[in-house]
Formats: C-alpha cells, sequence, structure tokens
C-alpha cells in the first residue's frame, strides 16, 4: 500500500465499470479543452492587434451555430447521464447471496462484526470472489464508509440503516476512509480491508475465541431482555408472533401496509408506537436505551433468521 | 424613505436625488417591497417544509397535539386579521382620495386590530405555558410520544412567533403611517408609502390564513 | 515604476478636480454615505481583511499537509482552519465581491443613473455584512468552529464544543445584507434606466447581476431559516435533526443545500458578467450571440434552484431521486458551455490585445472550461460516488471559485480601477501578477483531482504516505498564488498615489461608465444619458485599420 500510485487500484468487480466512465470523462474534458484553447491561441494569434488579417462582416450571432453547440453537448450529456446511472444502479444493488457484514460507526472508529459472529475493528477480512453487503449505522454522528480501490462509498447516518456492497477481485490490503467529516479525528477514522483467498478467509474466521453467529445473539437477546415474554405463544399480552414477518408485508393499523426490513424492525423496537401492527394494540414499551447498536443488529439478525419460518400455531 | 426628511407637503420636495420623478420613485418601491415579500415567502417556506415533512411523518402526534390549541380563538384572530386588512385596503382608498381624516382612523384601526390579534395570542400563549406545553424544560406531556409531541408546539410556536414578530413590526410601521398621516406628509395624493405598508401587511395576513388551518385544524374531526 | 509604455496610453486629459471621493471629506461622511460607489470601496476594504485571514488558514492547512502525519498543528485546530476558511471565504468573500464591490460601484453607471433605488439600504446593507461579519470574528477569537463550513448535523447540533451558534448568527446576520443587495440591484435594474436602455441593450454584467439578485433574493432566506432551526437544536436540544430527539439529519442536509447550491451560481455568475464586458473591450468587438449569453445567465440562475441533491447521492438519498438531481446537474452546464463558446467565437475577427484585465479574462475561459467539465465528473452517478467528499471536489470548486470568480474579481478590478481611482495600474506588474496566479493557481489544485481520484478524502488532518507527492506539489503551488494575490495588493496601493493618470476612458471602452470622468462625480452623469444602440458596439476593423492599440 506504501508504493507511490497515480491511480487506485481496481480491486472490485464495479472498479473498472466506473473507471471506464472516468477517463471517458477524461476524454472529453480533454477534447472540449482543445476545442475551447485551440481556437482562443489561434484567434489570439490571427487577430492580434496590429495583424494584416481579414476582419470585415464578423458574424455576431447565429440561431444554427448556437443550437449546434447546444444540442450536441446536451446529446452528449444525456449519454453520460445514462451511463452513470446505469453503474449506479447496479452499484446500488446488492446481489442476493452475499456475505452480510454489519457495521457500526462512532467516533473514532469502525465496529464490524460478520455473521458468524466475529467481530473487527477498523479491519474487515473477506474472501476474494465474492459479494460483501455491508448494513450499517452511526452511533453518534453521520460517518461515511469508503473504500477507493472497490470505488464504493456510502454515508452511515444515525438513526437508519444504509448499505454497500462490493465484490473484492484482487487479494491485497486496501484502504478504508471515513468521508464524512465527523469531528476531532476524522482523518484518523481509517483501517483496512484484507481481501484473502476463501481457504485463507475460512481460517481466519475458525481461529480466535469461538463466538456466536450475529442470529444466535440476537437469539439470546430476544429471550434474556425480555422480549419472549409477549412476543410468544401462550404470552398473557397480546403481541405479533415474529416467526415469518422479516422481509414480508406488514398491515399496519390505519390500513398502510409496509415492508417489514431492517428500518421497520428497528422502529419497532425503539419507537413501538410509530407503526403499529393491524389487530394490535399500542402497548408495546419502548426500547430506547436499552440496547447498542450493535444489539440491535444482532436481534434483527435473529428477526431475518426466523423470517421464513412458519408461526407457531396460535390458539386464539 | 424622503418622506421622513422632507418638511413640507409640496409634491416635488417627496422625490429622492436618484430618482427622476415621483412615477419611478413610487414604481421602484412598490417592486422593491414585492421583492422584499418574496424573500420572505421564501424564509417562511423553511418553516412550512419542517412543518410538512414531520406532519408527514408522525401525523397522529401533529393531530393529538393541535387538539390542544384553542380553535375558537385561532379563529377569531383569523377573522381579526381579515378585518384588519380590510381596513387597510380601506386606508389606503382613503389616501389615495386625500381623506386626511379617514385614513388615520383606518390605519389606527388597522393597529388596533394588530393589537387585539398579538393580545389574544398572548393569551393563548399564556396558557400554553401554565399548560407545561412550551417546549423546553418545562414541557410535560403524559400520552405517547411526548419526544415528537413537544417538536410539534415548537414548530407552532416557531411559526406563529415569527409571524408574531412581523404582526409586531406592521402595527409600529402603522402608528408611525398614523403618525405621519397627521401631519400631512400624505397630501396630494402621496399615497404611495401607505400602498406599500399595506401590501405588508396582506401578506402577514395571508401567512396566517395558512398557519391557522395548518396548525389548528388539524385534529378538527 | 513605469505604468505603461509610452506608445500604449491613450489618456486624455486629467483627474477631474472634484469627483466622489474628495466631494466630502472626513470619516463621518464615509460611514454615512449613501454614495453607490462609496459604498463599493467600502465592501472592498472589509471583504479584504476577511479574505487575508481565510487564506492565512489555507496556508496553514498546506503547510501541515506537506507531511503526511498531522505534526504542525492539532487535529482540532486543523478542523477549525478549514471550517474558517469555507465559511470567511464563501460569506465574507466571494458571495459579496463582485456585486458588492463592482456591481455597486458600475452598476447603476452603467445604466445611467445616478445610485442604486434605495441608497440608505445599501449603507444599511455594508453595515449589516460588518455586523455578520464581527459576529464570526467574534466566534473566532473566542475559538473558532470546527463543523466545516456545511454545519452538517447532527455533528454541528448535538457534538461540536465549539461556537457554533456564533459563527451561525453571523452568517445569518451577512446574509440579510446580500438579500437587500440583491431587491437593490433588481429594483434599480427594472426601474432606472436611462431613456433608451431596453432590457436587450443592457450590459451583460447587468444580465449577470440581475440573475444573480435572484438567487440572493430567493435562496438565502432559506440559508436563515436553516441556520436559525439548527441553533435551536442547538441551543434548546429540540429535535428537528438529531435522531435522538426525533429529527432527521438528512433534512438538514436537503435545506442546507437548496440555499448553498444557488450560492455557487451567485459566486460564478457575476465572474461570468465581468469577462463578457472584457472580452468585447479587449478584442474591439460586439459580443457574439448576446441573446444567447444574457439568457444563458438567467437559466444559470433558475436551473440552479433544482440541482441541490448532487451533493448528496451519498446520503442515504433515494436512488431515484439521485437520478433526477443528475441529468438536470447536466442539464444546468449546458448554458455555461454556450457562454464558452460564445466567448471563444467573440474573439474571431476582433482585434485581440493582452493587457492584464484580458490576461484575466483569458485565463478565466481555461480554467473555468476545465473546473465545468470536472462537474460533469461530479454530476456522473457512478463516478460521484467513488470523488464524493474526496480532494477532486475540492479541486473542482475551487477552479470554478478561484480560477474562475476571484481571476474575474481580479480582471474586473483592474478593469475599473481607473475608473474607481483616477488612476491606472502599472501595466507590467500587472501582466506578472496575473501569470503568476495562473501557473499557481494549476500548480496547487491540479494535483488535487489526481488525490480525489486516488481517494483521499477531504477534511484529513493526516494521510497515508502514498499521497504525500501530489500534497507537496500543491503547497508549492500555493505559495506561488500567494505571491498572485501580494502583488496586486502592492502596486494597487501604489498606484493610488503613483499611477498614471487614466484620464475618462483608457481602455477606449463602450458603455456609459466610461462615459463620466475618472473618478466619476458624486451624482456620475450631469444629464441622464439616452441611449440609440446596442452595447459591445466596438469595431475590430476600425480599430485594426487605424493600427490603434488599445492602452
Amino acid at each position: 500500500m506504501d508504493r507511490f500510485h497515480l491511480f487506485p487500484p481496481q480491486a472490485s468487480s464495479t472498479a473498472q465499470q466506473v473507471d471506464w466512465i472516468y477517463f471517458a470523462l477524461t476524454a472529453l474534458t480533454f477534447l472540449i479543452c482543445a476545442i475551447v484553447f485551440l481556437p482562443i491561441i489561434f484567434f489570439a494569434i490571427k487577430y492580434r492587434t496590429g495583424s494584416t488579417a481579414d476582419r470585415s462582416n464578423p458574424r455576431v450571432e447565429s440561431i444554427l451555430i448556437e443550437s449546434g453547440w447546444t444540442i450536441v453537448p446536451l446529446v452528449i450529456f444525456i449519454g453520460l447521464f445514462g451511463w452513470g446511472a446505469i453503474v449506479y444502479f447496479h452499484i446500488e444493488r446488492p446481489p442476493r447471496d452475499a456475505l452480510q457484514v454489519q457495521v457500526v460507526g462512532k467516533q473514532w472508529m469502525w465496529k464490524l462484526q460478520h455473521a458468524e459472529g466475529k467481530s473487527e475493528i477498523n479491519e474487515l477480512h473477506v474472501p476474494v470472489g465474492r459479494a460483501v453487503t455491508l448494513t450499517m449505522t452511526s452511533q453518534d454522528v453521520i460517518h461515511s464508509f469508503f473504500v477507493p480501490a472497490f470505488r464504493v462509498k456510502q454515508d452511515v447516518v444515525p438513526g437508519r440503516y444504509t448499505s454497500e456492497w462490493f465484490k473484492p477481485t484482487q487479494p491485497g490490503e486496501y484502504h478504508i476512509f471515513c468521508a464524512q467529516y465527523c469531528g476531532t479525528h476524522h482523518s484518523g477514522m481509517i483501517g483496512r480491508v484484507v481481501v484473502m483467498e476463501p481457504i485463507d478467509y475460512e481460517q481466519w474466521l475458525s481461529t480466535g475465541q469461538s463466538t456466536e453467529s450475529i442470529a444466535l445473539a440476537g437469539e439470546r437477546l430476544f429471550r434474556e431482555r425480555g422480549c419472549s415474554g409477549c412476543h410468544s405463544l401462550n404470552s398473557k399480552f397480546h403481541a405479533p408472533l415474529l416467526e415469518g414477518v422479516f422481509g414480508k408485508p406488514a398491515p399496519l393499523e390505519g390500513g398502510d401496509i409496509v415492508t417489514a426490513d431492517e428500518r421497520y424492525m428497528r422502529d419497532s423496537i425503539l419507537l413501538p408506537g410509530k407503526e403499529i401492527a393491524k389487530g394490535y394494540q399500542n402497548i408495546m414499551p419502548t426500547y430506547t436505551g436499552q440496547f447498542s447498536e450493535e444489539e440491535i443488529m444482532q436481534l434483527i439478525a435473529y428477526l431475518k433468521s426466523i423470517g421464513n419460518q412458519n408461526p407457531p400455531n396460535e390458539s386464539k | 424613505m424622503p418622506i421622513l426628511t422632507s418638511p413640507l407637503s409640496d409634491e416635488s420636495a417627496f422625490v429622492a436625488e436618484q430618482f427622476d420623478d415621483i412615477e419611478q420613485q413610487r414604481d421602484a418601491a412598490k417592486l422593491g417591497m414585492w421583492i422584499f415579500l418574496a424573500t420572505e415567502v421564501l424564509f417562511f417556506g423553511g418553516l412550512f417544509l419542517g412543518y410538512t415533512v414531520y406532519r408527514f411523518t408522525y401525523g397522529d402526534v401533529f393531530i393529538d397535539a393541535s387538539r390542544r390549541l384553542s380553535v375558537l380563538l385561532g379563529a377569531t384572530n383569523t377573522a381579526v386579521l381579515l378585518i384588519s386588512s380590510l381596513f387597510m385596503a380601506l386606508a389606503v382608498r382613503a389616501a389615495k382620495l386625500d381623506q386626511r381624516r379617514q385614513l388615520i382612523r383606518l390605519l389606527l384601526g388597522t393597529a388596533l386590530l394588530g393589537l387585539v390579534f398579538m393580545s389574544i395570542k398572548t393569551v393563548e400563549y399564556h396558557k400554553d405555558f401554565v399548560d407545561h406545553l412550551v417546549p423546553g424544560p418545562h414541557f410535560e406531556w403524559s400520552s405517547k410520544d411526548p419526544q415528537n409531541t413537544e417538536l410539534f408546539f415548537w414548530i407552532y410556536f416557531a411559526m406563529t412567533g415569527l409571524h408574531a414578530i412581523h404582526v409586531t413590526v406592521g402595527i409600529g410601521v402603522l402608528l408611525v403611517l398614523a403618525l405621519l398621516a397627521w401631519r400631512g406628509k400624505f397630501a396630494k395624493r402621496n399615497y404611495n408609502p401607505v400602498e406599500i405598508v399595506g401590501l405588508y401587511w396582506h401578506f402577514v395576513d395571508i401567512v396566517w390564513v395558512f398557519l391557522f388551518p395548518l396548525l389548528y385544524l388539524v385534529g378538527h374531526r | 515604476m513605469k505604468t505603461a509604455t509610452e506608445i500604449d496610453i491613450k489618456t486624455e486629459g486629467q483627474m477631474a478636480r472634484t469627483h466622489y471621493l474628495n466631494v466630502d471629506l472626513g470619516l463621518k461622511s464615509w460611514l454615512l454615505t449613501t454614495d453607490h460607489k462609496r459604498i463599493g470601496i467600502l465592501y472592498l476594504c472589509t471583504i479584504l481583511i476577511f479574505f487575508a485571514i481565510a487564506s492565512v488558514a489555507a496556508a496553514l492547512m498546506r503547510l501541515e499537509l506537506l507531511t503526511p502525519q498531522g505534526d504542525l498543528v492539532t487535529s482540532a485546530t486543523y478542523n477549525k482552519l478549514f471550517t474558517v476558511h469555507g465559511v470567511l471565504m464563501v460569506w465574507f468573500f466571494l458571495i459579496p465581491s463582485i456585486p458588492a464591490v463592482l456591481g455597486n460601484f458600475v452598476l447603476p453607471m452603467m445604466i445611467g443613473a445616478r445610485d442604486v433605488a434605495f441608497p440608505k439600504l445599501n449603507l444599511f446593507s455594508w453595515y449589516l455584512f460588518v455586523a455578520g461579519g464581527a459576529l464570526a470574528l467574534w466566534s473566532l477569537i473566542r475559538g473558532g468552529v470546527d463543523t466545516g463550513w456545511t454545519f452538517y448535523t447532527p455533528y454541528s447540533t448535538t457534538y461540536a464544543n465549539s461556537h457554533v451558534i456564533l459563527m451561525a448568527a453571523g452568517v445569518f446576520v451577512a446574509g440579510f445584507s446580500s438579500i437587500i443587495t440583491g431587491l437593490n440591484f433588481m429594483t434599480t435594474t427594472h426601474k432606472m434606466r436611462a431613456p433608451g436602455l431596453t432590457w436587450f441593450r443592457l450590459p451583460l454584467f447587468v444580465w449577470s447581476l440581475y440573475a444573480t439578485s435572484l438567487i440572493l433574493v430567493l435562496a438565502t432566506p432559506v440559508l436563515a431559516i436553516t441556520l436559525a432551526l439548527m441553533s435551536v437544536e442547538r441551543f434548546w436540544g429540540i429535535g428537528i435533526f438529531d435522531p435522538k430527539l426525533g429529527g432527521d439529519p438528512v433534512l438538514f442536509q436537503h435545506l442546507f443545500w437548496f440555499y448553498s447550491h444557488p450560492a455557487v451560481y451567485i459566486m460564478i455568475l457575476p465572474g461570468m458578467g465581468v469577462i463578457s464586458e472584457l472580452i468585447t473591450c479587449f478584442s474591439r468587438k460586439q459580443i457574439f450571440g448576446y441573446g444567447f449569453v444574457a439568457a444563458a445567465s438567467m437559466a444559470i440562475a433558475i436551473l440552479g434552484f433544482v440541482v441541490w441533491g448532487h451533493h448528496m447521492f451519498v446520503s442515504s438519498q433515494s436512488v431515484y431521486a439521485g437520478m433526477v438531481f443528475s441529468i438536470l446537474s447536466f442539464l444546468v452546464a449546458i448554458p455555461s458551455a454556450i457562454k464558452v463558446f460564445n466567448w471563444t467565437a467573440t474573439l474571431h475577427k476582433g482585434s485581440i490585445s493582452f493587457q492584464t484585465p484580458m490576461l484575466y479574462a483569458l485565463g478565466f475561459i481555461g480554467l473555468f472550461t476545465i473546473g465545468g467539465m470536472t462537474g460533469l465528473f461530479l454530476a456522473t452517478l457512478a463516478v460521484d460516488v467513488h470523488v464524493h467528499d474526496s480532494y477532486f471536489v475540492i479541486a473542482h470548486f475551487h477552479y470554478i471559485m478561484v480560477g474562475g470568480m476571484v481571476m474575474a474579481f481580479m480582471g474586473g478590478l483592474h478593469y475599473w480601477w481607473p475608473k474607481i481611482t483616477g488612476r491606472l495600474y502599472p501595466e507590467f506588474a500587472g501582466k506578472l501578477a496575473a501569470m503568476i496566479t495562473f501557473i499557481g493557481f494549476n500548480l496547487t489544485f491540479f494535483p488535487q483531482f489526481i488525490l480525489g481520484y486516488l481517494g483521499m478524502p477531504r477534511r484529513y488532518h493526516a494521510y497515508p504516505p502514498e499521497f504525500q507527492l501530489f500534497n507537496v506539489l500543491s503547497t508549492a503551488g500555493a505559495s506561488i498564488l500567494g505571491i498572485g494575490y501580494l502583488l496586486p495588493l502592492i502596486y494597487f496601493l501604489w498606484s493610488l498615489k503613483f499611477g498614471r493618470v487614466a484620464g475618462p476612458n483608457p481602455w477606449r471602452a463602450t458603455g456609459l461608465e466610461w462615459q463620466t470622468p475618472s473618478p466619476p462625480p458624486k451624482h456620475n452623469f450631469k444629464e441622464t444619458p439616452i441611449v440609440t444602440g446596442r452595447p459591445y458596439a466596438y469595431s475590430a476593423q476600425e480599430d485594426a485599420d487605424l493600427n490603434l492599440a488599445t492602452v
């Protein structure tokens, strides 16, 4: 990483696509500069005061010429927009089978946790050739998770989840930077992505203290912190069972239907009165302040893991 | 404005030195006021945007909170301001027709109604204070979601407070105008300043006409 | 020091005996003036103070960035440096620069008026500016602010330990100064044009000031409300932007950029107007495509209001919103391109000379073209994901604001200096400074494009060692650029006493402001002029035939 660079490494599946647009834009810039600078230099010499060039009948307007240099750039720009939008769409849509990593940013460090449970600070180990999706939130101010080698960046915002994905194509170590000013040690909130061969990654994953997976941790929290006291069969409180809920449409009191995604789950834990499930009342207490961001992510991972189960038979 | 410096009610003395004639001066003053009102629209607009965003996000909370505002007092205030705008429009007419006494009466009437508005507002604010609805350390809310209810009341006080400041400034200007009218500054149909202040007063009225339903009538069944 | 070669000067007559500078003397006559020309000078002196402070901050930053480690100043200090640099340069230097200095001085004269529509309001706007500046300076003296000029929440409302509200108050007050200036200019342009001066006979500088005024008047109030909301949340803990209090941090960004994007057009449109004046005068030619250039100014002002979301492509804004803002951002580039092509075409069959103002104008076209093209990189969604919040953005906007606007300001200042002071600046020194500035500027900011694509984020106090080379180049350039700005300070002051007397029209320019003595009398014109034709009625052919050089 210390060698002198003129250009960042192309280490992800989308890096090259982004770079192609960059090169095209650079070429266009040179072209436009040539189209503007060369005539200026030419005119400046040919028509300098004292020269004997023909200055009779200068043109001072031409709808045709104006239309020309309006429409041609317009067409080029629309093309560039379209190209950029298509690649952008691809950058923003993670593939289904990506490895999941949870990220919590806080002043001034990155806390990362793999689905299997292993945690890292300011480092992210991933296998080459597999897509990785980061689900991120901040504990305090807005940060931004930026990996130049992968050409990806996403703000990490408190109070909500944002995500980004990449598929590393080259083993190596690559910078992580925080790219949204976040206070005193903003420039110290850096780290590295370590891309390994799949075998080395599996080995890395299994070394160190054995950890429970995020989903298991979530299940443990679900029991220990009392969620299952209401959200289970035979509870004396009428609370929705959460098997088979995640990722499906969730009808609400008042008629709306929302998707039960990470945002919905998080809000249900912290702001339970915001969206009441249909057929239930607003009796769930808020858990604001009771869970850390990592614990909320663990709970959600658990709820995701039971998202495809059928709820146990309820006797009403 | 030149009327504050010239001692006589002679028409030519009213024209400031940068203008060629009274027409140009009047046109410029009127355009200036319209542009100023446009900036005010954008200024209030930021608050209206905030209101819209939070109304959309916390609709139920807004409904519950809004019920604590007195629709009766709010509606009375709306009527008060609308009548004051009527007086203002009649004042402009009086100035155009060189009716000095009528002009002074109508200007004072408008200012008086403005004061009535402020008095009713004071009564409302006082009641809100006593009921612990003022955002800050003494805010109390017993039912669900006090945090976002406090937000509603913050928006309420910010919007009506900013509006009230504008009303107060307007009352001051109207009183000055009445004084100048008494001194004969608007004789010989020099009604332009009255018309311009009228524009401002109508704007302040229109802002309230939007504020009232958005803040008071949200909870109306 | 010679002011110019003998064969170049065509100054007839002497300095006017009584003019706006010596008609009333004493401090009170300046502090209570309602003369737009004196108010322009008051603004000039005040903005120079802020430019100096902000430049020192930049110098310290570039010195720190010579080495990868943060070893010159602490992190906290560095953060305060880039904040003060941004806040002062944007609100207390660039936004007032051309409008409040050159616009105030020249606009009424250009339209044949004796003053602006509301001279007392004009003075009041200067006092508001000073008051806002005083609050900002007080915030600095108390220890400064470390939020960046963008004040993003919730850092600014909940976490920052610096004097945010004081600084925000300073900007708030100064904002009203710009609103009043815009209101004044719009009313003046609408209502006080000389007989015969129809809209399409106006000089393009007036068009650009009008478009700028539109933005000043409509966008600035939104900034005022945004700063007020931010301060209220900070002071009273009421949740608008902090999610822990139930607020939305991205809402702040929408409100802030809704003003701040149009604001950047405030920081380029007047410069473009100056360039139209300079290119025509120093090529002795009618502008090519007058109607299109005028319309382009208005189009930039209007389109500038609907592109703010391009600052927020990775903020968690929806992908679809991103697409809308991206296409609109490409569209807003078109009128700027039209202007560049029109200026270039103006040179065709002209009679071109290279006095200092023209050097700045040509430099502007070059640097603005590069800056503008790099804006396309940022408008392109996929590329912006990579370069957002990196040095690429910094390079882009400095190319426009410094390579563009500041060069235009310098060009305009040199051009109208004889009208303002009655004296000419020294031409050789002028040319030298222009070239030093151009070289220094490119060396400072071009490497930053490369740094940005490499991945160096903005607002970084320390960086990985492989970024050092380009940082060193950039700092070297900055020292050269500094010399480029110091030289005019010295020779302009020198010229006040020793500069060659200019006479009414040393550039033989068209334009009503040149039909007055230099310096002009207090009320500009003895009789209101009557306009019978288009602006820029130059004849390059005639000029070349007589083998005349301009001054």
